[in-house]
């Protein structure tokens, strides 16, 4: 198969494909497109919906139709392939492992034959990449997990996972924006509000972004927990590759 | 002022277009399921066609109001009362204050939308008031509607221009049998050929699992290549997944935003009431279209409403012209949702001085891209989509 493939999803959409691989090559290929796609603003687009490897694009077909749309896709996907995308932004979201906010702590670092404070720097180590977002508002799809922490799912989910737990699925981590059902493995906890339908920017992760979870402890957390409930808290953003601690 | 709910039935809900922009950041749309059925409604009461509607599953409410009101139901029959008396639908409704708005039994249809004159004062919360319950946003507290709420009116005593003859047929008979047409894709090629042929061919039941998010069909294995699993993607309103169970289930409003099982097909827009409409035990066959039809279809529908609405607005003492529906090809459309034969109010006869013969004020069937003209007392009006 040729990529990128342009196909229909439907009367008022249609996917731009760039392969059929979770990698960071794949993802930056459709971030730097829906950033042209954005710049470009094709009268009758009015959204774009990024995922690991393709773009879906609604549209009026009462203002572009198919055949319209496909053909200036086309011409931008040929003069754009290698869109530089600039460095990457990374957001620290202070986590704290264990206890009652981390129940199958335990149970990752025994399945895969560390200590709890291994699994903690495992998992605090890397800047995870966000694929997108997805399945519920604001929930973060990241890359790049370390496979020694890898663990399966619950064999039964829990009714109601807490907004902001962090857990394990396999070989996925991710944060929980909101109060779900879910049978992820939960290390930890976050005092950040992922989503607040309140907010004028109601989501506080972007895909393209990078997260690196920071340990903290229960005083650390009660702090930025409060001030976040103050709505004064101001998460810590650096560019990759600069110093890593503020 | 506005309503009161006496009785909140089973699943009430503000709704309207839903949230344009957000599904990057995992929100769902939302918005009413019957996409066809709550514009009507408020083109009937003279509303913006996307204004906020209550939308009612299966057993209705029961509210008072609690100020005069002119209100419209569409949708699915679910023999709305006034007062005890059956409501017409479809038609707009004169309310006085104290006025009771109950339903009865399913007759047909499994929703229905109740569209009020002047809006509902809900907020808007990223650009819409639809409500999302997963996320307990937007609409009433982001809820459905329970006992004893109130609901106020946004604006008050508003009173749509030419309010009795502000009706229309039903555009479509819900039968409970629906023939509805698709367009391929985007993973058709991970099925046999078989798996497609089976889908077209094949009667498919609604089982019990039918909601805002979706409905779960039952029928004859759609047979995949291999497996059911692609990497996450976008999913549209309509798109029929099919899981490694081989039974297609419609996407509808509350849908996730992405999804990792294949799509075999996307259902138009313009036949989406169908299954907004569908409850257990209803059947759904398939038909392929290509995609140049299904968009063609979906224009008409659009320049059907403009039409629609410009007749109520500029009604002059005859009803113009009107486009044909879309759906009148389908084989459920029963009268193709024209305005009713209604007698020229007596305070305006038809052939007063003021009127002028429906030819000229026809509608120009070679509409623009983007806009839509129509001629009415000699006068032309370019409406702009969107």
């Amino acid at each position: 198969m040729a990529y990128p493939l342009i196909k229909v999803t439907g009367d008022t959409s249609l996917a731009v494909i760039f392969g059929d691989e979770i990698s960071n090559e794949m993802n930056e290929k459709v971030r730097s497109f829906d950033e042209i796609l954005d710049n470009e603003k094709i009268p009758g687009v009015y959204e774009t919906v990024p995922t690991y490897c393709q773009i879906t694009i609604h549209y009026a077909p009462e203002i572009i139709r198919y055949n319209g749309l496909k053909e200036r896709l086309e011409q931008l996907l040929m003069r754009s392939h290698h869109a530089a995308s600039s460095g990457a932004t990374v957001i620290e979201i202070p986590v704290i492992y264990g206890g009652e906010y981390g129940p199958d702590l335990d149970y990752v670092a025994e399945h895969n034959g560390l200590t709890k404070e291994e699994v903690i720097k495992l998992h605090s180590n890397p800047e995870y990449l966000i694929y997108m977002l997805g399945f519920t508002p604001g929930f973060p799809y990241l890359g790049g997990m370390d496979e020694r922490i890898a663990t399966p799912r619950l064999t039964s989910p829990r009714e109601k996972i807490p907004a902001g737990s962090v857990g394990i699925a396999g070989k996925q981590t991710g944060v929980y924006p909101m109060d779900t059902p879910g049978g992820w493995q939960l290390i930890g906890r976050t005092p950040l509000t992922l989503y607040d339908p309140r907010n004028s920017n109601p989501i506080l992760l972007d895909a393209g972004m990078h997260v690196r979870f920071v340990p903290v402890n229960q005083k650390e957390y009660d702090e930025i927990l409060n001030q976040v409930e103050d709505g004064v808290y101001v998460p810590k953003v650096y560019q990759s590759g600069s110093k890593e601690e503020a | 002022m506005g309503f009161k709910v006496l009785k909140s039935g089973l699943l009430t809900t503000v709704q309207d277009a839903g949230r344009r922009g957000y599904q990057r950041y995992g929100m769902a749309v939302s918005g009413s399921v019957d996409v066809h059925s709550y514009i009507y409604a408020n083109i009937l009461v003279g509303n913006e066609p996307t204004e906020a509607v209550l939308e009612v599953t299966l057993m209705g409410p029961t509210i008072e109001f609690t100020s005069p009101s002119v209100i419209a139901i569409t949708g699915g029959d679910l023999t709305p009362r006034i007062n005890g008396e059956p409501a017409q639908m479809y038609k707009a409704l004169r309310i006085a204050k104290g006025d009771v708005l109950s339903f009865g039994h399913i007759k047909s249809g499994c929703r229905a939308d109740i569209a009020f004159a002047g809006g509902l004062d809900i907020d808007e919360i990223m650009g819409s008031r639809s409500t999302y319950i997963k996320a307990g946003l937007g609409g009433h507290h982001g809820r459905n509607l329970q006992d004893g709420d109130m609901v106020e009116f946004r604006r008050e005593n508003v009173i749509p221009a030419n309010i009795d003859i502000r009706e229309m047929d039903p555009p479509i008979d819900w039968t409970g049998d629906y023939t509805v047409r698709v367009v391929l894709g985007p993973e058709e090629d991970r099925f046999t050929d078989a798996g497609i042929g089976t889908f077209l061919s094949s009667e498919y039941k609604v089982t019990n699992s039918f909601d805002r998010m979706g409905v779960r069909l039952e029928g004859d294995v759609i047979e995949h290549v291999n497996d059911a699993n692609v990497i996450s993607n976008g999913i549209p309103f309509g798109a029929i997944q099919v899981p490694d169970s081989g039974q297609p289930i419609i996407m509808l409003s509350d849908r996730q935003t992405v999804g990792g099982y294949t799509k075999i097909a996307t259902i138009i827009n313009v036949d989406m009431p169908m299954i907004a409409q569908c409850k257990a035990g209803d059947s759904v066959h398939f038909k392929a279209i290509n995609i140049y039809e299904a968009q063609e279809l979906f224009v008409r529908q659009k320049k059907y409403y403009f039409a629609l609405r410009d007749s109520f607005d500029n009604y002059v003492g005859k009803l113009g012209s009107i486009p044909e529906s879309p759906l009148i090809h389908n084989n459920n459309a029963v009268n193709a949702g024209k305005p009713a034969a209604v007698k020229a109010p007596e305070n305006k006869p038809a052939d007063s001085a003021g009127s002028i013969p429906a030819q000229q004020r026809d509608v120009k069937k070679t509409a623009q891209a983007g806009t839509f003209s129509a001629t009415v007392n000699g006068k032309e009006y370019t409406i702009s989509f969107n």
